[in-house]
């Protein structure tokens, strides 16, 4: 067996149990944890796809920052396994024809791409290729404006969450640091002058 | 070394070798910078005594050399308290998440011309992914700790960990804007170009000059990341939740080595962004390891320094310089390079 072919199936199997124990654990924060887990492996599996930027990106974005916020989340809520559970049987059915409908759906894909041609159609590169490079042209030429598009998308997206979150002006009692920096002493303490008593 | 390569290949077998080869450059990584770790500490405590006129530690062995290793085998010794109802596995994982980022990040470095573990296309892409996992050491310590204190402490230090990522993150974009690669290697190189390296003074046409805002965001973002005072909200005595609060022995030790370890690697990478790498300050002396080394030397004691000077920042202060200051400079310097490399007076052609 080529080494790169092993590599492949340990990275595979490694993938399958973390996606398995996602859905199957009951702690949630371990849930999250194995799908670190599993994004690290199918970032390993890209990396044999000799796409190595598709590869590193979904460590940054998926590892770095949407799983970070999801275990945020799930930190905060109290969750209840046993609530968690209630409707299992009665949405046990939809779950099942969404799910063999994904399965389809990626069976007509790979079935159309490896009948015509065993052959990965995808040319070895040599070191000098850089995908990095590729992809930004691609991007920034022939496919402006779906990524003009996309980025519009997620601008809606932000101007979105900051509206929802702003409630109008916040009565909060947060103090500016330009007004803090230019205090003088005169402005904290007031020196009183008083006689001293008198005994008598 | 070529006999070296070739007696190894014969022996076991071209793939086995190459994996033994590279374990051993890892060790030839790995083992420097745990003893920079160990006498950067000696060095911080050393400094910062001489900035305060004391002595600093001087008992163990001449100069107070040994203490580190004092330090080290307390550490082991003490007992590691696991707190009830803790998450014991997470609990222990957290500082393997802390540290294992610090020491991956060496793959892509570059130490000399081609000298470097991994000399990939995405190098500095493989950088920001690698250091943006660091903050799950944080995160899973606060939350494992089952402790409230240690918890908010670990939601604070991530929420400065991600706002800080943001600001290094496009300060780098400016970076790689004007070297044109992503490979660290080439963006060194890209440094000994230029208007004034043809003069003889190359140390004027470093990055640190043409993106002199970016370049002092970056120096104070990698303080922030990590944590390092002023920004070290972790060990602040008046807030007194630091997502290690519940941690002790090894395990609290590992969170140090770590903090220390990407001290070194943050100071490498802003010698080898900004400063130039390798590359010789001035034309007529040779490049080599050595300048990187000088340069990554004061890097970290600018660390230091900083760290003896400077007040505590507070919680809120500190978000507010990365995302209503940093962000935004970075941002505008962004499009002044961009503009700026269109045009005629263009220094990167």
């Amino acid at each position: 067996m080529e080494f790169k072919t092993f590599v492949f199936y340990f990275l595979s199997a490694v993938l399958l149990y973390a996606a398995a124990r996602v859905v199957t654990l009951r702690n949630p924060v371990h849930a999250a944890l194995h799908l670190v887990l599993a994004f690290f492996s199918a970032s390993g599996i890209w990396m044999l796809l000799q796409a190595e930027f598709l590869a590193i990106v979904l460590v940054l974005v998926y590892v770095g920052s949407v799983t970070v916020l999801f275990l945020f989340v799930v930190m905060m809520l109290d969750i209840d396994a046993n609530r968690m559970r209630e409707g299992f049987r009665k949405n046990m059915p939809l779950g099942l024809g969404v799910a063999s409908l994904m399965i389809a759906e990626m069976g007509f894909v790979f079935y159309s791409r490896f009948s015509g041609h065993v052959e990965s159609a995808a040319r070895q590169a040599g070191p000098e290729y850089s995908n990095v490079k590729e992809i930004g042209r691609l991007l920034f030429t022939e496919y402006a404006y779906p990524f003009e598009l996309a980025s519009v998308v997620l601008l809606t997206g932000v101007v979105a969450a900051v509206a929802l979150t702003l409630r109008g002006k916040q009565k909060n009692k947060s103090v500016d640091p330009s007004e803090q920096v230019f205090v003088k002493a005169g402005e904290r303490i007031r020196i009183l002058h008083m006689p001293p008593e008198k005994m008598e | 070394m070529d006999m070296l390569r070739q007696f190894g290949q014969d022996m076991l077998g071209p793939a086995v070798f190459m994996v033994a080869a590279t374990l051993a450059k890892i060790v030839c990584i790995t083992l420097p910078l745990m003893l920079c770790v160990a006498y950067l500490t000696l060095l911080e405590r050393k400094i910062i005594g001489w900035m305060q006129t004391r002595l600093g530690p001087n008992r163990v062995g001449p100069f107070g050399l040994f203490q580190p290793l004092a330090d080290g085998l307390k550490l082991l010794l003490k007992e590691i308290v696991i707190p009830s109802g803790a998450d014991k596995w997470v609990f222990l994982a957290a500082p393997v998440f802390s540290i294992a980022p610090a020491l991956a990040a060496w793959a892509v470095v570059p130490f000399d011309d081609g000298v470097v573990l991994a000399d990939i296309n995405a190098g500095l892409l493989y950088l920001m992914a690698i250091t943006s996992v660091g903050v799950y050491g944080v995160v899973l310590a606060g939350w494992s700790s089952n402790s409230r204190y240690a918890f908010l402490g670990g939601m604070r230090s991530a929420a400065q960990l991600i706002s800080y990522e943001i600001a290094m993150g496009l300060s780098l974009v400016v970076v790689l804007m004007v070297s044109n690669s992503l490979n660290l290697g080439d963006i060194v190189n890209a440094q000994g170009k230029g208007l004034f390296a043809g003069m003889g003074v190359s140390f004027l046409s470093w990055n640190w000059l043409p993106l002199f805002p970016v370049f002092v965001v970056y120096m104070v973002s990698i303080v922030a990341e990590t944590n390092r005072a002023p920004f070290d909200m972790a060990e602040g005595e008046s807030e007194i939740i630091g997502f290690h609060l519940e941690y002790s022995g090894l395990a609290f030790s590992l969170f140090y080595v770590a903090e220390y370890a990407s001290m070194i690697l943050c100071s490498a990478i802003a010698s080898i962004l900004f400063l130039g790498g390798w590359l010789s300050p001035l034309g007529c002396f040779p490049d080599g390891f050595h300048w990187l080394a000088a340069k990554i030397f004061i890097v970290l004691v600018s660390f230091l320094w900083i760290r003896a000077t400077f007040p505590r920042y507070r919680y809120d202060q500190v978000m507010r310089l990365g995302w209503k200051v940093f962000i935004p400079v970075c941002i505008a310097w962004m499009g002044v390079v961009g503009i700026w490399m269109m045009s005629p007076w263009s220094v990167w052609k």
